[in-house]
């Protein structure tokens, strides 16, 4: 075993080391630039799984030294001297031995350990989730009571509700929301007249199409797609943009002036987003509607005026509006879920990212949550 | 000065469409100086920074590091050179993402297969040559003060041995104190490993205390003078910025205190 590594890599300088573990020596020769340093550390990693006795580096042939190669020479040697081992450094020793004497007085004496998997790490671990959930439901708390009083005062005098504001989230989350929504509305009617069709076919109920295709895309599809959809374009919108203004210290300089960051940045992209979902669902419907009636005339070669008179025996007074009382409620879901998260962001853009994702995460969650209570008190109370 | 300058620097010229930010500018940055670039807002700093840095390649000119001109250089080539150098940003620009060691560590394990081991010794040897407590290495860029994370920047850039230092601003943002701290370290630095550090700075503080001497970007062409030569200048941009009442100031506090 007296292979000795060299350094071959680009830009090669021709240093080598090679440790004799019969001989206990260690022989370095050439410069050793920064670059070489992992020929020198695999060789001091074999002189330190071997642990000889007595050491004798043999530094006559070395040139001068990279500060990194000579602090990790530097280092084995302490490490082996205490342990108890004899070194000897034969020839010049590298100029930066001196210059480390200094280094190890300052700054402590070790790197902080990897934390490691036992038992009480991982109750701190735990305790430290506890206490950011237990600030995180506070922090909702604080933030609901916060808005809910900024809310009052708006209330008393609706001059200072940001109408400005309010219309351009609008038309951000709104208006320009609009292509989507009615494209994927229309495709979604489209796939469930056409399953609908196949189904009902073998019993000659094909006329039902319209049914299902009315009451799915009216009470439940519609909604439902579309708050989904804008969790993920808002939600997202939201808290990304006020995580940067949270980063920025904007939110702090809007307090510095006086003003209140709930008043002037939550509350006009939550009044916004609540008139803006309902109008979108509209919009959804009467794509899914249409979607549903071109399928059915393609499928079931129903025109266009029986459609509309199968319609209106399908669906009753209440259907339309059993879907769309729902969207404000959604709608109000997602803006509170997306400002509070961008709001929670502090430090760094690493947070921003994570909560951005939370965001929309939980904005979807909820709004599905909320559908589902919506499906049960409505079937309660015969709506 | 026997040795050959480390960069030489010929008739640079950079032009933005229509606006020319350097005209033929010429200097050389001699080994184990350190190397002062001032200028006011808009007079290329940046620029210049950048082309010697090889992240931008001037209309026209050259720029010679230890011999090679860069200027021409493909990819490859270029990236040779840049592990020689040594970089820090005016934000610190660490990955906020990284802890302390990881940031240190990552151009380490980009550049060469080492074991874990010398590798956090490395890391450690950076941390102490900054002057950081070693039990910052776990903590993430977001929970350091501006001084650390100039000093974690300064251990990143030092990760590879690099021959030549750059630091853009690197006191801008720190109290005195702190300033002053990280002056001594730059200073010490050069002392014991005979770095050649080339910054730019708007400090008076630090350029009278550390600059051995002083490129002035005035006019699209550089003034290049030891410290002393350029207060003494005539030039009425550098009569204003030397001896506003900031100026004064800085330089009256380091004649009275250089008795060392």
């Amino acid at each position: 075993m007296t292979e000795s590594a060299r350094d071959t890599g680009p830009g090669a300088t021709g240093f080598a080391a090679q440790f004799d573990p019969g001989a206990g020596r260690l022989t370095l020769a050439g410069h050793c630039p920064m670059a070489s340093a992992p020929v020198l550390a695999r060789e001091l990693a074999r002189v330190r799984t071997a642990a000889p006795a007595a050491l004798q580096v043999d530094l006559s042939a070395a040139g001068g030294f990279d500060i990194g190669p000579a602090w990790l020479l530097h280092g084995a040697v302490a490490d082996l001297r205490a342990a108890g081992s004899r070194v000897d450094l034969h020839g010049p020793e590298p100029r930066h031995f001196a210059y480390f004497g200094e280094l190890q007085a300052q700054g402590g004496d070790a790197l902080p350990a990897e934390p490691g998997g036992t038992f009480a790490t991982w109750l701190a671990d735990l305790g430290r989730r506890l206490a950011t959930h237990v600030r995180n439901s506070y922090e909702a708390l604080v933030f609901g009571g916060r808005l809910l009083a900024s809310a009052g005062t708006v209330w008393r005098s609706v001059k200072r509700l940001r109408i400005p504001s309010v219309v351009r989230h609008m038309h951000e989350t709104g208006v320009q929301a609009i292509p989507i929504v009615a494209v994927i509305a229309f495709l979604i009617s489209v796939i469930s007249a056409y399953i609908g069709a196949q189904q009902l076919r073998p019993y000659g109920a094909e006329i039902f199409t319209v049914d299902l295709v009315a009451l799915g895309v009216l009470r439940e599809l519609g909604v439902l797609l579309t708050a989904i959809m804008v969790a993920g374009r808002t939600g997202s919108a939201y808290a990304a943009e006020l995580g940067v203004m949270k980063l920025n210290d904007e939110v702090d300089a809007l307090e510095s002036m006086g003003l209140n960051p709930y008043e002037v940045l939550v509350l006009p992209r939550v009044v916004a987003l609540v008139l803006v979902l309902p109008l979108l669902t509209v919009v959804a419907d009467a794509m899914g509607l249409a979607g549903g009636a071109l399928l059915t005339s393609y499928l079931i070669d129903l025109p266009w005026p029986q459609f509309v008179m199968r319609l209106d025996s399908a669906v009753a007074d209440t259907t339309f509006w059993a879907g769309l009382v729902k969207a404000p409620v959604f709608g109000l879901l997602i803006a509170l879920t997306g400002t509070l998260r961008g709001l929670q962001v502090r430090e760094s853009s690493r947070e921003l990212g994570r909560l951005t994702t939370v965001a929309v995460v939980q904005s979807i969650f909820l709004v599905i949550f909320a559908d589902a209570l919506f499906a049960i008190f409505f079937l309660e109370i015969d709506f | 000065m026997a040795a050959p300058p480390l960069i030489v620097v010929r008739d640079v010229v950079n032009s933005f469409g229509p606006q020319v930010v350097h005209d033929g500018v010429s200097f050389d940055v001699n080994a184990g100086e350190i190397f002062g670039i001032v200028g006011g807002s808009g007079s290329g700093k940046s620029v210049l920074l950048k082309t010697l840095l090889g992240l931008r390649r001037p209309d026209s000119g050259t720029v010679e590091v230890e011999g090679r001109d860069i200027t021409g250089m493909d990819d490859s080539e270029l990236r040779a050179v840049k592990r020689r150098y040594g970089v820090t940003f005016q934000h610190g620009a660490l990955f906020s993402s990284l802890t302390v060691a990881d940031n240190i560590a990552l151009p380490i394990v980009e550049a060469m297969d080492l074991d874990e081991a010398a590798l956090s010794r490395l890391v450690e040897l950076r941390l102490r040559m900054v002057g950081l407590p070693l039990d910052s290495a776990a903590k993430f860029p977001a929970q350091l003060s501006g001084g650390m994370v100039k000093r974690v920047a300064l251990a990143r850039a030092l990760a590879l041995d690099p021959a030549i230092l750059f630091l853009d601003e690197p006191t801008a943002g720190l109290d005195p104190i702190a300033a002053s701290a990280f002056d001594e370290l730059v200073l010490y630095l050069r002392g014991t490993l005979g770095l050649t550090i080339v910054m730019v700075t708007h400090d008076l503080d630090t350029l009278a205390r550390t600059c051995d001497r002083v490129a002035v970007l005035v006019d699209r062409k550089v003034i290049l003078d030891t410290l002393e030569g350029i207060v003494a200048n005539e030039h009425p941009w550098i009569r204003h910025y030397f001896h506003g009442a900031r100026g004064r100031a800085a330089i009256a506090l380091q004649e009275g205190g250089d008795g060392t």
